[in-house]
């Protein structure tokens, strides 16, 4: 049992940030006791990173300024006030009494540098080390965050490693110092599920062993309620509500705190039922949480007929190595002996972790990517046989909806004219005002005003964004959708809607989609028919229900004990977890085993290994 | 990195071998050589034609012409000039290394203040020294090179007696030459290592070394510079090929005994043997400081490497 009534490491007092003209932090006051870990939780814009970087003072360095409060900190050595240090005092704090590990664990190392220099360089900085001790603790800071051959990583650059393996490495040169406080800034958003539970399990051993204190900054109340002992919640800028862990789930107060917790998508959510339902968002009227919509069975799959596509025994594979005369050494088996089928009017999802090959099968039905075997069947016709104009008919049939709303429409384009490319490729409508008044109707489809056709998309939010990308799948009139992690990029909330508007389409056009997600809640909520993936096998396939109630096989299990619970007095029963996916590199003559499967109920196919 | 070398060698190969193929035959389209010769004589016959070709092997077949121009590159056998007749390789001896001096000194000249420049602007960014760099490299962008060096020796040697006015006679005859071609280098490099710079300060890894409590110094010089010297590194072989075309000039205006002088007199004497040579050397020469390039990225950044 922790003593709660240790004084505080950290106290942040009526804080106030601006970033020129705008507040973005205003009177921000929390506390974080000795030894504890409080999470910071928000959507994008709520300011949390913001209340990070100001402790770490980096945000003034990034032009921030403080207009108000204090952050003081208290080693047991006396109290500062940080913002009353300047950047050469702040400086011997960063690293050494507060550390920080980021986001994006890709680009958080320096690529031209080994993970021995960069973890010995915190060490000679702060603790004075020479160059052979700090390589000596590197190497054991790397088997303390439970890299294996901690030796060999030493010398290793940072792009051999995965974004796994990296992460840890940052863990390594936060903790190198021992510091008092560590900042987690969102550091699994970027992960797989089973990679995202051993860092969290790896935090939680090294706060216990270092007796640290933690602010964890993040927007998934999954990992909220499995890692904090204290929330804070930010919306806009301030603080809504604080409170310990269970009281904020079990009794949230501030309407936005409801409304949050209400829209993250839980798994088992919809435990006994066999299809997936429309059901109401909550918003935030007049400053209190309703539900608005109806609840609504998506029984919209038409399976007594033929299905719209038909995929078997498809393989892709790219090449990787060759000798230098071209003749392939080393190949990856992207995907091998996929088949499933898609019925009008059905959402089947494929799910599994990088690399598991699922972006790449969406692909290959696009025509994005050429299959290296098996075959692909729309409408009854195989793709191999189409001819050039037959193929393009199905660039407008089915569509394509990527993950980056950012990167997807041409910033230097009206949105008119981005939504309104199908109809003119595909000679859609006969004239110019003909394609204008099909955008409108697009994009009131979309729940957008049709006068925003004028408009650029930075003028527009991500969850805007994402909806002028599927009025603009739309336009094509398709008959499949695909749908490339279309959520991971939004906020919860904005996901809620989302998945409500796909369903909408589907219920009034009879679309099929084909949902591509790492998200397992977000799978079960949307899904007729579920498709493991790992490695570029489907290891599981089956009804949404068969998938999450009669799991079958262990590679699904093990994703599913992943997830975090979004309810933290649930009791954990997890596997362990341990290792990393194996690497997919094949040399030529090494071909992968064909998967064979068994049928354990009607429609629910397990891989035999 | 052994792969890489011998991958990056035999392309090289390949460059040289395709760049003297279109030298040999663009000189050979220029006109016959020994009309050239002839052109002072009167009464000129056929026959006469015919012993100057035989002569000069230009009665071979083009392709045994081509491997013997090609063999020259490694025997260090180019013939004679039709100027004096003196051995191409004895000439092209004296002039190479001036040339490579004054290339490599303007080289020098330029990373050293492009990089300082460019790393202040780049720092300082919006601020009135990052407009006045900007400036400044925009200015040095528009000068000629004929004009610069003009206004250099009118300045330093005739107005200020600094400087001898041209000729090698010593490192006081390198300066001009060297801040001709330098300052037009310095003004696109500083450009590039802004931008470069600018790109990589805005990275995570450069954030991560902030919250290690690196001082701004480390952060920019260790962190940031070796990531940001890989655009520049490319652009200084690119720009290697322009520095040898703009050396004519720059030679002829300073006296300055290089390749370029030597080509100059090669092309107004139609001295074609030379001109050939001189041609075939700075192309191989720009090929192989491009290589040179190549083995540089590996050292510098470790993804090329293992690639």
């Amino acid at each position: 049992m922790k003593d709660l009534s240790s004084p505080q490491i950290l106290s942040v007092e009526g804080l106030s940030v601006s970033f020129g003209k705008t507040r973005v932090i205003d009177d921000l006051s929390f506390a974080v006791p000795k030894g504890r870990t409080v999470a910071v939780v928000g959507e994008s814009g709520s300011g949390k990173s913001v209340t990070s970087l100001s402790i770490m003072r980096l945000a003034d360095l990034a032009g921030a300024r403080f207009d108000a409060g204090r952050i003081v900190l208290d080693t047991g050595a006396g109290q500062t006030d940080l913002l009353g240090l300047t950047q050469d005092a702040a400086r011997k704090i960063r690293g050494k009494d507060i550390a920080m590990i980021f986001q994006e664990p890709m680009t958080s190392l320096n690529p031209v540098y080994t993970v021995g220099e960069q973890i010995a360089e915190i060490l000679m900085l702060h603790e004075g080390s020479s160059r052979d001790a700090a390589l000596r603790e590197a190497s054991r800071l790397l088997s303390l965050v439970r890299l294996p051959d901690a030796d060999a990583m030493l010398k290793r650059y940072p792009h051999q490693l995965s974004g796994g393996m990296r992460q840890r490495v940052m863990i390594a040169i936060a903790v190198a110092c021992r510091p008092k406080l560590l900042i987690a800034d969102e550091p699994t958003t970027a992960l797989d599920v089973t990679i995202q539970a051993q860092i969290l399990d790896i935090l939680r051993d090294l706060q216990e062993e270092m007796g640290m204190s933690m602010i964890f900054i993040t927007h998934d109340m999954g990992v909220v309620a499995e890692i904090a002992d204290d929330v804070v919640v930010m919306w806009k800028g301030e603080k809504v509500e604080e409170g310990p862990v269970g009281q904020i789930f079990a009794h949230p107060q501030h309407p936005y705190t409801r409304s949050l917790l209400s829209a993250v998508p839980k798994l088992g959510s919809t435990e006994g039922q066999d299809y997936p339902s429309k059901t109401p968002l909550t918003v935030l009227v007049d400053g209190e949480p309703q539900l608005v919509g109806e609840t609504r069975v998506q029984d919209t799959a038409q399976t007594q007929g033929d299905p719209l596509l038909v995929v078997r025994d498809l393989s892709v594979s790219f090449d990787i190595r060759k000798t230098w005369y071209g003749r392939t050494t080393h190949y990856i088996p992207a995907v091998t002996g996929a088949s499933f089928d898609v019925y009008p009017g059905e959402t089947i999802s494929l799910v599994g972790e990088s690399g598991s090959g699922k972006s790449t099968i969406a692909r290959t039905v696009m025509q994005l990517t050429e299959p290296t075997g098996g075959a692909i069947t729309f409408d009854g016709r195989n793709m191999a046989d189409m001819g050039l104009a037959e193929r393009q008919k199905l660039r407008r049939e089915i569509q394509y909806i990527f993950q980056d709303p950012f990167a997807s429409l041409n910033p230097r384009q009206t949105i008119g004219w981005s939504v309104a490319e199908p109809i003119r490729t595909h000679g859609l409508a006969d004239n110019d005002r003909e394609t204008r008044s099909r955008v409108g109707e697009l994009l009131e489809r979309v729940g957008m005003p049709a006068d925003v056709a004028e408009r650029y998309p930075h003028q527009f939010s991500g969850g805007q964004r994402q909806r002028i990308c599927i009025a603009r799948a739309l336009a094509g009139k398709p008959r499949l959708i695909i749908a490339d992690e279309v959520l991971s990029a939004l906020d919860v909330s904005i996901q809620a809607q989302v998945i409500n508007l796909f369903m909408d389409l589907q219920k009034d056009e009879g679309i099929a989609f084909l949902f591509v997600s790492h998200d397992m809640a977000v799978v079960e909520k949307v899904s007729h028919r579920v498709a493991v993936l790992y490695l570029g096998q489907i290891v599981e396939l089956g009804s949404r229900r068969q998938i999450f109630e009669q799991t079958a096989h262990p590679y699904t299990q093990r994703l599913l004990s992943a997830v975090p619970n979004p309810d933290p007095a649930a009791k954990r029963e997890r596997t362990p977890l341990d290792g990393e996916l194996p690497s997919t590199t094949r040399r030529v003559d090494d071909r992968p085993a064909p998967v064979t499967y068994d049928e354990i109920a009607k429609g629910h196919f397990v891989a035999r290994h | 990195m052994a792969g890489f070398l011998i991958k990056r060698l035999a392309q090289a190969v390949f460059v040289v071998i395709v760049v003297t193929l279109i030298v040999s035959v663009a000189v050979r389209m220029t006109g016959d050589p020994a009309m050239m010769i002839a052109q002072g004589a009167t009464d000129i016959t056929e026959a006469d034609l015919e012993r100057i070709r035989e002569g000069l092997g230009l009665n071979e077949p083009f392709i045994t012409q081509y491997f013997a121009t090609l063999s020259g590159l490694f025997t260090w056998d180019f013939g004679r000039s039709f100027l004096g007749g003196t051995e191409v390789s004895t000439l092209i001896a004296g002039a190479l290394p001036a040339t490579l001096l004054l290339a490599f000194s303007s080289l020098v000249v330029s990373i050293i203040i492009s990089v300082p420049l460019g790393i202040r602007a780049a720092i300082r960014r919006g601020k009135w020294e990052d407009q006045l760099i900007r400036i400044l490299s925009l200015v040095g962008l528009s000068f000629p090179n004929f004009w610069l060096a003009t206004m250099l020796v009118l300045l330093f040697s005739i107005t200020l007696h600094l400087l001898p006015p041209s000729g090698m006679t010593g490192w006081a005859t390198l300066v001009m030459p060297a801040m001709t071609m330098g300052v037009i280098l310095t003004a696109t490099n500083v450009r590039l290592v802004r931008t470069s710079m600018l790109e990589v300060m805005q990275s995570q890894y450069i954030m991560v070394a902030r919250a290690k409590g690196l001082s701004e110094r480390s952060v920019l010089y260790k962190h940031a510079l070796r990531n940001s010297a890989i655009p520049l590194i490319t652009f200084l072989g690119l720009q290697f090929g322009g520095l040898l075309g703009g050396i004519v000039v720059v030679e002829k205006v300073f006296n300055w005994p290089g390749m370029g002088s030597l080509a100059f007199d090669a092309v107004s004497g139609r001295d074609y043997p030379v001109l050939q040579s001189v041609i075939m050397i700075l192309s191989t020469l720009i090929v192989l400081v491009n290589l040179i390039v190549d083995i540089a990225y590996g050292l510098i950044d470790p993804r090329i490497r293992t690639e």
